[in-house]
């Protein structure tokens, strides 16, 4: 520590070159922030609830139906907490283009406690169980779409056509409005959930049928006995199940996609290349400029060692400060994007293992670019680099 | 008057980068040419040609940061290149899909085959509709169709991925006529058989012609291979009514039509209109496809845009830090061909053509890079009828322009910085510098 302030002279001795580098290290490590927070988005961790909750779907494919003759079968299996069901509604509120903003979906009474961590205040839940053609909407959805509880609203469907209006369109009470317990979850609010029995009785057709099941178990580390346990109820039938845990059903739907961690990685490996490059120029110029002054720091008595470390630590240095700067720049950033976005894109904010990873990256790069030229520095015969050779 | 000059240089580059982004091709080769006229033909030009040169052949000296532009804008260009080029092969493959003479009916509303449904006697209805062509039988040219979603797992990480099967009518091979068998022969109507799409086999596993497929408790036989060049390859095809059986639907979700001519589409939609029984809406395929890509593409062209623009201004800086200091390793020459009476301006032309050179070959290289890599590379990904749609990357010609574009703009940017420091250099302080 007691080198510092020479350390720190050395970094800035040309003030407007480290500037630039430092500024393209920023610019890597922003992209590394970012691009690190849309794969998080797409692996999105589980919540503590999302671990004990089973997603039972059908196994020819997630959009064929399940008949609802499954729901106490499953209900009586050892180690089943409760079970939900649910079907995709699959419409949007004034125009195509807000489809994304608010997802459609059918459930019944029992899935938001399937879900504590839609957080939802408990005299909206109560009007949600009294009002037959109640909707709760996430907080994301509402403030994207300016509606507020009382509003009644039309949704235009693209696959159930309504009994009552004999068309499409079918018409909802907001009566809840939830949020999501934690920041990284906020995906969440883009959903809008409505009443079971308001869409069954409505719909012309696929009546008693479902389209998912969520199960819940007592204990996680069962979930796989469970699971085939759900499996066996219908197997050889004509509507065979797959059960999986939420995570892995999540995960298998981004996998289809497109590997996002690939292209991620890919971009990456393209920036920090180019960076170890670019910084390593930098590095060797500044070493090659300094030559006689190392020379003389050897001369008072600075072993080589220690040479060699001053640079090592110079170029490290140079990198994690650009870097940290970096991540900073991206955590202001992206929850600004967010907001810009209007609820379309909830990036997850940069966590702890982001951070870990830069860090580790930033040291890891500090010393690949150092290396070269700090050995440069320390095999310096005083002689040679005195007498300009 | 320093901030007169700086503010004067950030209205060139807005000037100069404006023009690059609006700039065809044909444009700059003009610009080339004008400027070689310059440096041929006037006394400023020769100078500048001559320090230009002295430029460009110490670059060898200067070898490692020289390779700090070309490298860092060979990054930026690559990714830039292959990103946009994975948004262009999405585009193209829907966009080659359909055509302006077939017209698709689907359930008002209905955004994609997916969510609608007709049942077998608006069907019915529907083929007997005006603006429809009919065959030499005189049968309207007309496909029912069904979509479902079957499991099967992708061949590079053996996670099932949802893959579209397609149960047409007999008259879909008179309605595509761009869909043609290579190995094996058509499905029997009637028959557990399907034939799969050349897309569709290379992507995902167990699908070679011969062997057998599980839908739903049934073992289907893949009879051939089929090609389409267009997002049909993605798919399998069946026989509708078998397909319809297996998965228990009442009805299809779509019925696909030949149309007498392209403005038979409002004869058509004026025969929906007038019968009451139909709630359905037709459109052409065409514009049914490209609709189709239309937010995967721009969500992409964003993505590769920003990622794009971060990368530059690192590699902005990476020039600028290389220029400054070949600027400031020539300061001695500089100031030299100042004193004996060059002018200011061969020397910032000279430094900023030295830049971009460096930068056409990192941009170059980087679209190269793109396409050895990512030229037809097959991927696929989901798309609106919730099944996989396989397409291959494009590297176009326009797009390796439009990243050489960027490269030319990156260069200027980080040469035009350091070419004024060297114009505006005191000769006198210069030449005393060791």
């Amino acid at each position: 520590m007691k080198y510092f302030h020479l350390i720190w002279a050395a970094l800035f001795r040309r003030k407007t070159r480290t500037i630039f580098t430092l500024l393209s290290v920023l610019a890597a490590f922003l992209l590394f922030g970012m691009l690190d927070a849309v794969r998080t988005a797409f692996n999105a961790p589980p919540s503590a609830a999302g671990v004990s909750r089973l997603v039972v779907s059908s196994r020819i494919s997630i959009i064929q139906p399940l008949p609802q003759s499954l729901l106490t079968r499953i209900q009586a299996i050892p180690g089943v907490k409760d079970v939900a069901y649910a079907n995709w509604f699959g419409g949007y509120y004034q125009e195509p283009k807000n489809q994304g903003l608010m997802f459609q979906v059918a459930v019944n009474p029992t899935y938001l406690d399937a879900y504590p961590e839609l957080v939802l205040p408990p005299e909206q839940r109560k009007a949600f169980d009294e009002t037959r053609t109640g909707a709760v909407i996430g907080e994301n959805a509402a403030k994207a779409l300016n509606l507020k509880i009382g509003d009644k609203i039309p949704i235009k469907g693209s696959i159930f056509t309504n009994k009552a209006s004999g068309d499409t369109t079918w018409t909802f009470d907001i009566v809840g409005i939830f949020k999501a317990g934690e920041e990284k979850q906020r995906g969440l609010e883009n959903q809008m959930l409505f009443r079971w029995d308001y869409f069954d009785e409505g719909r012309t057709f696929g009546n008693g049928t479902i389209g998912w099941y969520i199960a819940r178990v007592n204990d996680p580390n069962e979930s796989d006995k469970v699971a085939a346990a759900i499996d066996a109820l219908s197997a050889n039938s004509d509507h065979e199940t797959k059960t999986q845990t939420e995570q892995a059903f999540n995960l298998a739907f981004v996998k289809q996609l497109g590997d996002i961690g690939l292209i991620v990685g890919a971009i990456m490996a393209a920036v920090f290349f180019t960076l170890i490059l670019l910084t390593g120029n930098t590095m060797a110029q500044a070493v090659r400029e300094r030559i006689p002054e190392l020379a003389v720091l050897k001369t008072i008595g600075f072993s080589n060692k220690s040479v060699l470390g001053l640079v090592l630590v110079e170029a490290i240095l140079l990198i994690v400060l650009g870097g940290v700067l970096g991540l900073l720049l991206a955590q202001v950033l992206l929850p600004a994007v967010n907001a810009g976005s209007g609820g379309r894109m909830n990036f997850p904010p940069i966590g702890r293992s982001t951070w870990t990873l830069g860090i580790v990256l930033m040291l890891g790069i500090g010393l690949v670019v150092g290396v070269l030229p700090a050995l440069r520095g320390m095999r310096l015969r005083i002689v040679d680099a005195l007498a300009g050779r | 008057m320093k901030f007169l000059t700086n503010l004067l240089m950030i209205v060139i580059i807005a000037a100069a980068i404006f023009v690059l982004v609006v700039l065809p091709w044909p444009a700059l080769i003009v610009l080339v040419v004008l400027l070689a006229l310059w440096m041929a033909l006037t006394r400023t030009g020769r100078q500048a040609w001559s320090v230009t040169k002295v430029g460009v052949a110490t670059i060898p000296q200067r070898l490692g940061s020289s390779s700090v532009i070309i490298v860092g804008i060979a990054g930026v260009v690559g990714v830039l290149v292959a990103l946009l080029a994975m948004a262009e092969g999405f585009r193209q493959t829907l966009a080659q899909t359909g055509d302006a003479e077939t017209a698709i009916v689907m359930r008002g509303g209905a955004t994609a085959e997916l969510s609608s449904g007709i049942t077998r006697d608006d069907a019915t209805l529907v083929e007997q509709l005006p603006g429809i062509l009919k065959d030499a039988q005189g049968k309207p040219i007309a496909s029912p169709e069904l979509v479902v979603v079957a499991n099967i797992p992708k061949k590079v990480n053996a996670t099932d991925a949802n893959v579209e099967i397609r149960g047409v009518g007999e008259q879909a091979f008179a309605l595509r006529p761009n869909v043609k068998i290579v190995t094996g022969k058509r499905f029997g109507q009637g028959l557990r058989e399907l034939i799969v799409g050349k897309g569709a086999l290379a992507q995902f596993a167990g699908l070679d012609p011969g062997s057998t497929i599980n839908l739903g408790n049934q073992q289907w036989t893949i009879t051939g291979v089929f090609e389409s060049g267009d997002a049909h390859e993605s798919e399998l095809w069946g026989d509708v009514e078998v397909v319809s059986a297996t998965y228990r639907r009442q009805g299809y979700q779509s019925v696909t039509v030949k149309l007498t001519s392209p403005d038979a589409l409002d004869q058509l939609k004026a025969g929906i209109a007038a019968d009451p029984r139909l709630k359905v809406d037709a459109k052409t395929t065409s514009d049914y496809y490209s609709a189709q890509s239309e937010n995967l593409t721009r969500v992409i062209k964003v993505m590769g845009i920003v990622i794009g623009v971060i990368m530059g201004i690192g590699a902005v800086f990476g020039a600028l830090n290389t220029m400054y200091a070949a600027v400031a390793t020539r300061a001695r020459e500089i100031a030299t061909l100042r004193a004996i009476g060059f002018r200011g301006l061969p020397v910032v032309v000279s430094v900023l053509l030295e830049t971009m050179l460096l930068a056409l070959a990192g941009g170059v290289l980087g679209a190269l890079v793109a396409w050895l890599i990512f030229n037809n590379y097959t991927v696929s990904t989901l798309g609106q009828n919730f099944s996989q749609v396989v397409f291959a990357f494009k590297v176009s010609p326009a797009l390796v322009w439009s990243g050489l574009k960027w490269a030319l703009a990156i260069g200027f940017i980080g040469g035009l910085f350091p070419a004024m420091r060297a114009a505006r250099l005191p000769v006198t302080t210069a030449l005393r510098e060791l």
